[in-house]
């Protein structure tokens, strides 16, 4: 079989095999309704309460303030509507970045088509906002600021615990959406101050359909699925036990090895980084710089060339990466992440992310680095694009 | 999400390339929706014997691109005006519903291509047609 190199795992991981093992008994042994009373079900209680331990150790909480959700999205959801609708009359107004995941945009503009006020506030050209942008931005009708742990697209980091303290001093509630930080670089909601999180298990080796949401004890929000009394009258619906249980098993074993993966899968980084940018002429590297970003995340833009034929190109040779480019999306503007952190449709609708993880290897990368230029250099000899780009950089001088 | 011609058509193009000193060429398409098509056309005797093109955009921009230019290749000034991007679509086994403005891009290339080449001539330009329909309708899907 040709090489298959996956350097798509912001998007999603691979369950890891002792995930699954752990997942395995309760699908088909032990099957009970956690609610039900019998012993039977007891294992099952345990096995939740477990898994909600393992991510208040990996988060500095503690368990009473994780809730299980169906994703990252659902925990998104449920942390802007409960707490802009638990606190409407203290106040209307909401502070987020322009590039955050859709899980947070989309519902705070379905906030904003519900009467609330949303700022949101501009990244400089690594991807990062200005705390004195959020100090300006905040009123005294201000009640919930979000803003993402890391970004997906472009991984960089944000100030997050600048602005924790921030938001604690002004008595504003703070959430951040660290659905690609978890497990992946240090949190520690206490001393970064952060009152809501949410997270998902399929971005550290764990299934998909899980999440979770930490909410600090003391912080009312109203509840977003309604119906029976699971996970303490917060969120209704029976346990998804063995995603739970894997939520728990993953979040273990990926903040385990986080210091010796994050180590190996940033070296590894950064020689794609490296070369990428010494073999293609005019390549942008996209976001922060190494150390101010996931270790996993790259992110290119090849002026010249457009994202989707970069992503079939590489298919083509075994390789699986994204692009914010818009023919991939099935929308007509390139991503808002890379907008909004200033590049021109053009170096937007060129852009690569490659997203490394467990089982990226050295030889991967190598392989990546032989392949690329080539499919670069190819597209580009065909695009009037690059003809018109390579003059106006000979006319500038 | 594509048929096999268009992925032949997109691995293996037709016709890239430039003209020297074309009989016409034309462009069509911009940067910010993320394609551009460029034709050179050389034209012998009202017939068009040569024809090469240069896009950026995705995959099915440079499969249509290049059907397009198969089409027409041979064809009188004519015959090449009246390929409609439909043509040019059936052509390629079909396009995804969002992806058909990619054989619009193609037909209003080649127009403009004859326009200019018509001008070099001295001759009227012909009316070139909107499609603004298709246009809408893709700005509607995607919302």
């Amino acid at each position: 079989m040709s090489r298959q190199v996956y350097l798509d795992y912001a998007a999603t991981t691979f369950t890891a095999p002792e995930v699954v093992s752990a997942m395995t008994p309760y699908f088909t042994e032990s099957f009970g309704n956690p609610s039900s009373i019998y012993s039977f079900s007891e294992r099952n209680r345990k096995a939740i309460d477990a898994a909600r331990q393992k991510v208040a150790d990996v988060l500095g909480a503690t368990k009473e303030e994780i809730y299980f959700t169906s994703g990252g999205t659902e925990a998104d959801n449920w942390a802007l509507k409960g707490a802009a609708w638990r606190n409407r009359s203290k106040g209307n107004h909401v502070i987020t970045t322009k590039i955050e995941h859709h899980a947070v945009l989309h519902t705070a503009q379905f906030l904003q088509e519900n009467g609330f006020d949303v700022t949101f506030l501009d990244v400089d050209a690594e991807g990062r906002i200005s705390l004195d942008d959020l100090k300006k931005a905040v009123t005294g009708k201000t009640v919930l600021v979000s803003v993402m742990f890391a970004n997906n697209e472009i991984g960089t980091l944000q100030p997050v615990a600048e602005i924790g303290a921030f938001c604690r001093e002004k008595g504003i509630l703070f959430h951040t959406d660290a659905v690609q930080a978890t497990a992946h670089v240090p949190i520690d909601v206490k001393a970064m101050n952060i009152d809501l999180l949410s997270l998902s298990a399929h971005k550290f080796y764990g299934p998909k359909g899980v999440g979770a949401l930490y909410v600090r004890k003391g912080v009312r929000i109203d509840n977003f699925m309604h119906g029976g009394g699971q996970e303490r009258g917060r969120r209704a619906t029976t346990e998804n036990v063995a995603g739970i249980v894997g939520l728990g098993a993953a979040i273990e074993l990926t903040s385990g090895r986080m210091k010796t993966a994050s180590a190996r899968i940033g070296g590894l980084r950064d020689l794609l980084v490296e070369g990428v940018m010494k073999t293609i002429p005019h390549a942008k590297l996209n976001g922060a710089p190494s150390g101010e970003r996931l270790p996993n995340n790259a992110n290119f833009s090849f002026i010249g060339i457009e994202g989707e034929t970069l992503l079939l190109d590489l298919d083509g040779a075994g390789i699986y990466g994204s692009t914010g480019s818009a023919c991939s999306s099935g929308s007509l503007d390139p991503s808002h992440v890379l907008m909004a952190i200033g590049l021109s449709h053009e170096q937007a609708h060129g852009s690569l992310r490659l997203t490394l993880g467990e089982e990226t290897t050295e030889e991967d990368i190598r392989y990546v680095l032989s392949t690329l230029p080539g499919i670069v250099k190819h597209r580009r000899e065909m695009s009037p694009l690059w003809e018109d780009y390579l003059k106006s950089i000979e006319g500038g001088r | 999400m594509y048929s096999e011609k268009v992925l032949d058509h997109f691995q293996n193009p037709r016709n890239v390339g430039e003209i020297e000193n074309p009989d016409g060429v034309g462009q069509a398409g911009n940067p910010k929706c993320g394609d551009i098509m460029k034709i050179y056309l050389r034209v012998e005797n009202d017939v068009i014997t040569d024809i090469r093109f240069k896009t950026f955009g995705c995959a099915s921009a440079i499969a249509s691109s290049s059907m397009a230019t198969e089409l027409v290749k041979g064809k009188t000034v004519e015959e090449a005006w009246n390929l409609t991007n439909k043509a040019v679509a059936e052509a390629l086994d079909g396009l995804p519903p969002v992806k058909m403005h990619c054989s619009v891009l193609a037909e209003e290339a080649i127009h403009a291509a004859i326009n200019n080449y018509r001008r070099n001539r001295g001759l009227p330009v012909w009316e070139e047609e909107s499609h603004d329909e298709l246009v809408d309708h893709h700005a509607h899907h995607h919302g």
